[in-house]
């Protein structure tokens, strides 16, 4: 095979499990010189997983990975993957804050070293930033904790072009666009192509599919952790990358059948206007209603709940909340779970003030609670009073969604709670929040997920922090989300 | 000129030397006669051994850990050093290198078991200071002669203290702010991940900045029997806590690997003259502590307004 000699790096039959969750199902991937490579695939479709195995952060659990024709599966570590060229320019920033952009050049290239390497870890990058994005107006000696987030992916998109021994052949770039302009972001992808044809291959993942299909010469689509599609981007469009991605290309989101708006009469629960924004489109949500925040992740929508969640104390005229709140986490580890309290203990805590008797809790009214919800909502465990821990991660989510169902509150957020959630617990879970809002719960959803969305009688599309778009269930669809979230500002 | 004179990113960094500055002529003031040679000197010959245990802590806060056992270790170190390493100097060197190996171990330990730093170097307190009480038992001791005549230099201008901390702070600065190495030592407390993933060992910086805690952590112990010419298993417990104050007043901060070698051993000086400064008031001895806490709150007090008037430009 001429090809597999040619190409820079090789997957095949690659698989990798964490717990229940099957992030990769068998991937084969080639990358050869002089080509860039598009990987599109929705929140989730373990385009991150993939990364992560090339760069040598995870090992995979099943398959092989080929080197330049040689099989470096075992071994394949992070130093080995930066030998061999692999670069990697992550979702979340990877740059150290605390040091300066020269500094942080150095951190990537242990040859910066001896006298005078201050001055050629600054030449170094500040060559390159001018290379990448002529005209970026930032000085190598800035410590990066003072750069605005675009100047910061600026930096280590640069950096990770940067060269001192090993070279830079296969550059993997994560939603490089997703905090940079228009122009910024024009600036790179001219630079990738350019790149590209000195004989370098790359890879890009990126939402925006218009990026993508003019800068690849190469898309791969991934659906749920397997490689579905594969073909030059020529071939595809528009239309064709969005239904191989998705089950949903075609009409709607949701289909629109029976979809009957619940905003009759009556005011509304929730109304607010992101912070800082005196005009513009509000959040309306109504009685029973399912109101979903939809855009790129960080584009203000976990702000927007945290100042619903806080409007009781901080009421203001743009912002009016009718009713008892409770927010349902999605980062558990930080904000979700109690880690040493049972499960019961985590159930209960948001309701506790309603089982007082003569100012201590009443065990048995707490124990029926959490029995009751245990029931409900389905956490699979012998006892209530065990370790939240001993749940799998799908079950200590569950918990947290009888947390906040058990209590009083009318107004329910959601944080996007379904990340890292087996298939199985999500369908359970849609049911009970279709169950709760039919009894007229209101809730207010936040996710990544495009297909959670088609749950929802209303999507707000965030962008910039502020709303852009305002979508009743009967006329959303993926590439009018898709649409309002890329739009050029 | 004086836009940058007054832009908070200057501020921030000139807080420890105007705090230090302020100080010294209040005391100046209320005493003037200290303003002179012998009075420098009396005033900041305790510094220098502050200073030490200080940067010694500050290398451990640059790898986001914190060490509540600094005091403890120097009173181990003063104690091996007024009897070992008097009587049998080569056992006395095989004692302090050992210690400074134990350091370096327990950095191992607390990166590859995941450990809390507090709760380690709590633990290990009562360790050092147990050893220190098994090597002297009662306070006494003999300092060998050279650590004396070191530490009593008659050095010309200025007292061998200051001559002595703006060494350290110098050579400190280089070793961590300006070469290459000590770049990814930073980084390790700023971003860990993205050290690891630009393929350095974590294990490595941990290692080397808790192996750096421990060999300040001597000159600590050594300059102080240098100056008191005995020792005492007691001598330095309150150096845990003046330690962490120093690295924070001189513009560190807990986490993140944002450290100021020149600040800390500024911040140490500070700490010195706050107590002689509080004497110079005539505050009776009982109140003299919580002052000192107080000086410390306004001076991060000023921070805390400084960092705000960042965050809101």
């Amino acid at each position: 095979m001429s090809e597999a000699d040619r190409s820079i790096v090789r997957l095949d039959g690659v698989e990798k499990h964490f717990g229940a969750v099957r992030a990769l199902t068998g991937v084969d991937l080639s990358v050869a010189p002089g080509e860039c490579l598009g990987l599109v695939g929705h929140n989730g479709a373990g385009k991150s997983t993939l990364m992560n195995v090339l760069a040598g952060i995870f090992g995979p659990d099943q398959g092989s990975i080929t080197v330049r024709g040689v099989d470096s599966t075992a071994g394949y570590t992070v130093a080995a993957a930066k030998q061999q060229g692999v670069r990697c320019v992550f979702q979340e920033l990877s740059l150290c804050p605390n040091l300066t952009v020269a500094e942080n050049a150095r951190v990537m290239h242990p040859a910066l070293k001896g006298f005078g390497w201050r001055r050629r870890a600054a030449e170094l990058i500040a060559r390159k930033l001018d290379e990448v994005f002529p005209g970026h107006g930032i000085a190598s000696r800035e410590i990066v904790g003072d750069l605005s987030i675009a100047k910061r992916q600026m930096v280590e998109i640069a950096r990770a072009f940067t060269v001192t021994e090993a070279p830079a052949d296969l550059v993997i770039l994560d939603e490089p666009t997703s905090s940079l302009d228009s122009v910024v972001a024009e600036q790179l992808l001219a630079f990738v192509r350019h790149h590209v044809a000195a004989g370098g291959a790359c890879i890009l993942i990126s939402h925006l599919l218009g990026e993508v299909l003019s800068t690849a010469d190469r898309i791969v689509v991934l659906r749920d952790g397997a490689v579905v599609d594969v073909r030059p981007a020529a071939d595809f469009t528009r239309d064709s990358l969005v239904s191989a991605m998705g089950s949903v290309a075609e009409g709607g989101v949701a289909d629109g059948d029976g979809f009957t708006s619940k905003r009759r009469g009556g005011s509304p629960k929730v109304r607010a206007r992101p912070a800082g924004r005196t005009t513009g489109p509000e959040l309306v949500a109504h009685a029973g209603e399912i109101v979903g925040l939809a855009g790129l992740a960080g584009h203000g929508q976990t702000d927007m709940l945290i100042q619903l969640h806080s409007a009781r104390r901080k009421a203001s005229a743009s912002l009016q909340v009718d009713g008892p709140v409770s927010l349902v986490a999605g980062d558990r580890q930080t904000d979700g779970i109690f880690p040493l309290w049972s499960i019961a203990g985590n159930i209960t805590i948001r309701s506790i003030r309603h089982m007082l008797h003569h100012a201590l809790i009443d065990a048995d009214a707490e124990q029926e609670m959490a029995r009751r919800w245990q029931q409900r909502i389905g956490i699979r465990t012998p006892d209530v009073n065990n370790n939240i821990l001993s749940l799998s991660g799908g079950n200590q989510q569950k918990a947290l969604f009888a947390r906040a169902l058990a209590s009083d509150a009318e107004i329910v957020l959601m944080d996007d709670p379904m990340r890292g959630v087996d298939v199985g617990t999500k369908q359970e879970v849609y049911g009970i929040i279709r169950d709760e809002a039919a009894n007229g719960r209101t809730f207010v959803w936040y996710t990544t997920e495009m297909d959670e969305l088609k749950h929802c009688d209303h999507v707000y599309v965030f962008r910039d922090g502020g709303i852009v778009a305002d979508l009743a269930r009967d006329e959303m669809t993926e590439e009018k989300l898709l649409h309002s979230s890329f739009e050029a500002a | 000129m004086i836009a940058t004179l007054l832009s908070p990113r200057f501020l921030r960094n000139a807080l420890p030397a105007l705090s230090l500055t302020v100080l010294l002529l209040a005391i100046f003031q209320l005493q003037p006669r200290t303003m002179s040679y012998f009075g420098l000197n009396l005033l900041l010959n305790l510094a220098l051994p502050i200073a030490f245990a200080t940067i010694a802590q500050m290398c451990i806060i640059t790898v986001n850990d914190l060490d509540l056992g600094i005091g403890s270790y120097v009173g181990l170190v003063a104690a091996i050093g007024a009897t070992w390493l008097n009587e049998t100097p080569l056992l006395g060197v095989a004692a302090l290198l050992g210690c400074i190996l134990i350091y370096a171990a327990l950095g191992a330990l607390i990166h590859l078991r995941n450990l809390p730093s507090i709760v380690v170097t709590l633990g290990m307190s009562f360790v050092w200071l147990g050893m220190a009480l098994l090597v002297l038992p009662t306070p006494g001791g003999t300092v060998p002669g050279w650590i004396r005549a070191i530490m009593t230099l008659k050095t010309p201008f200025l007292p061998f203290t200051i001559y002595a901390a703006v060494a350290v702070g110098v050579i400190v600065h280089f070793g961590l702010m300006r070469s290459a190495y000590g770049t990814v030592l930073r980084g390790a407390g700023g971003n860990p991940r993205s050290v690891a993933r630009a393929g350095w060992s974590l294990l490595r910086t941990k290692v080397t900045m808790f192996a750096l805690a421990g060999f300040f952590g001597m000159l600590s112990g050594l300059s102080l029997i240098g100056l008191t010419t005995s020792a005492d298993a007691n001598i330095a417990l309150r150096y845990t806590l003046l330690s962490i104050a120093g690295v924070i007043l001189g513009g560190g901060e807990f986490v993140g690997g944002r450290i100021s070698p020149i600040g800390a051993v500024i911040g140490a000086m500070t700490l010195t003259l706050a107590a002689s400064f509080l004497t110079f008031l005539r505050l009776p001895p009982d109140w003299q502590i919580g002052a000192q806490g107080g000086i410390l709150i306004v001076v991060l007090a000023f921070r805390a307004v400084i960092n705000r008037a960042e965050a809101r430009r």
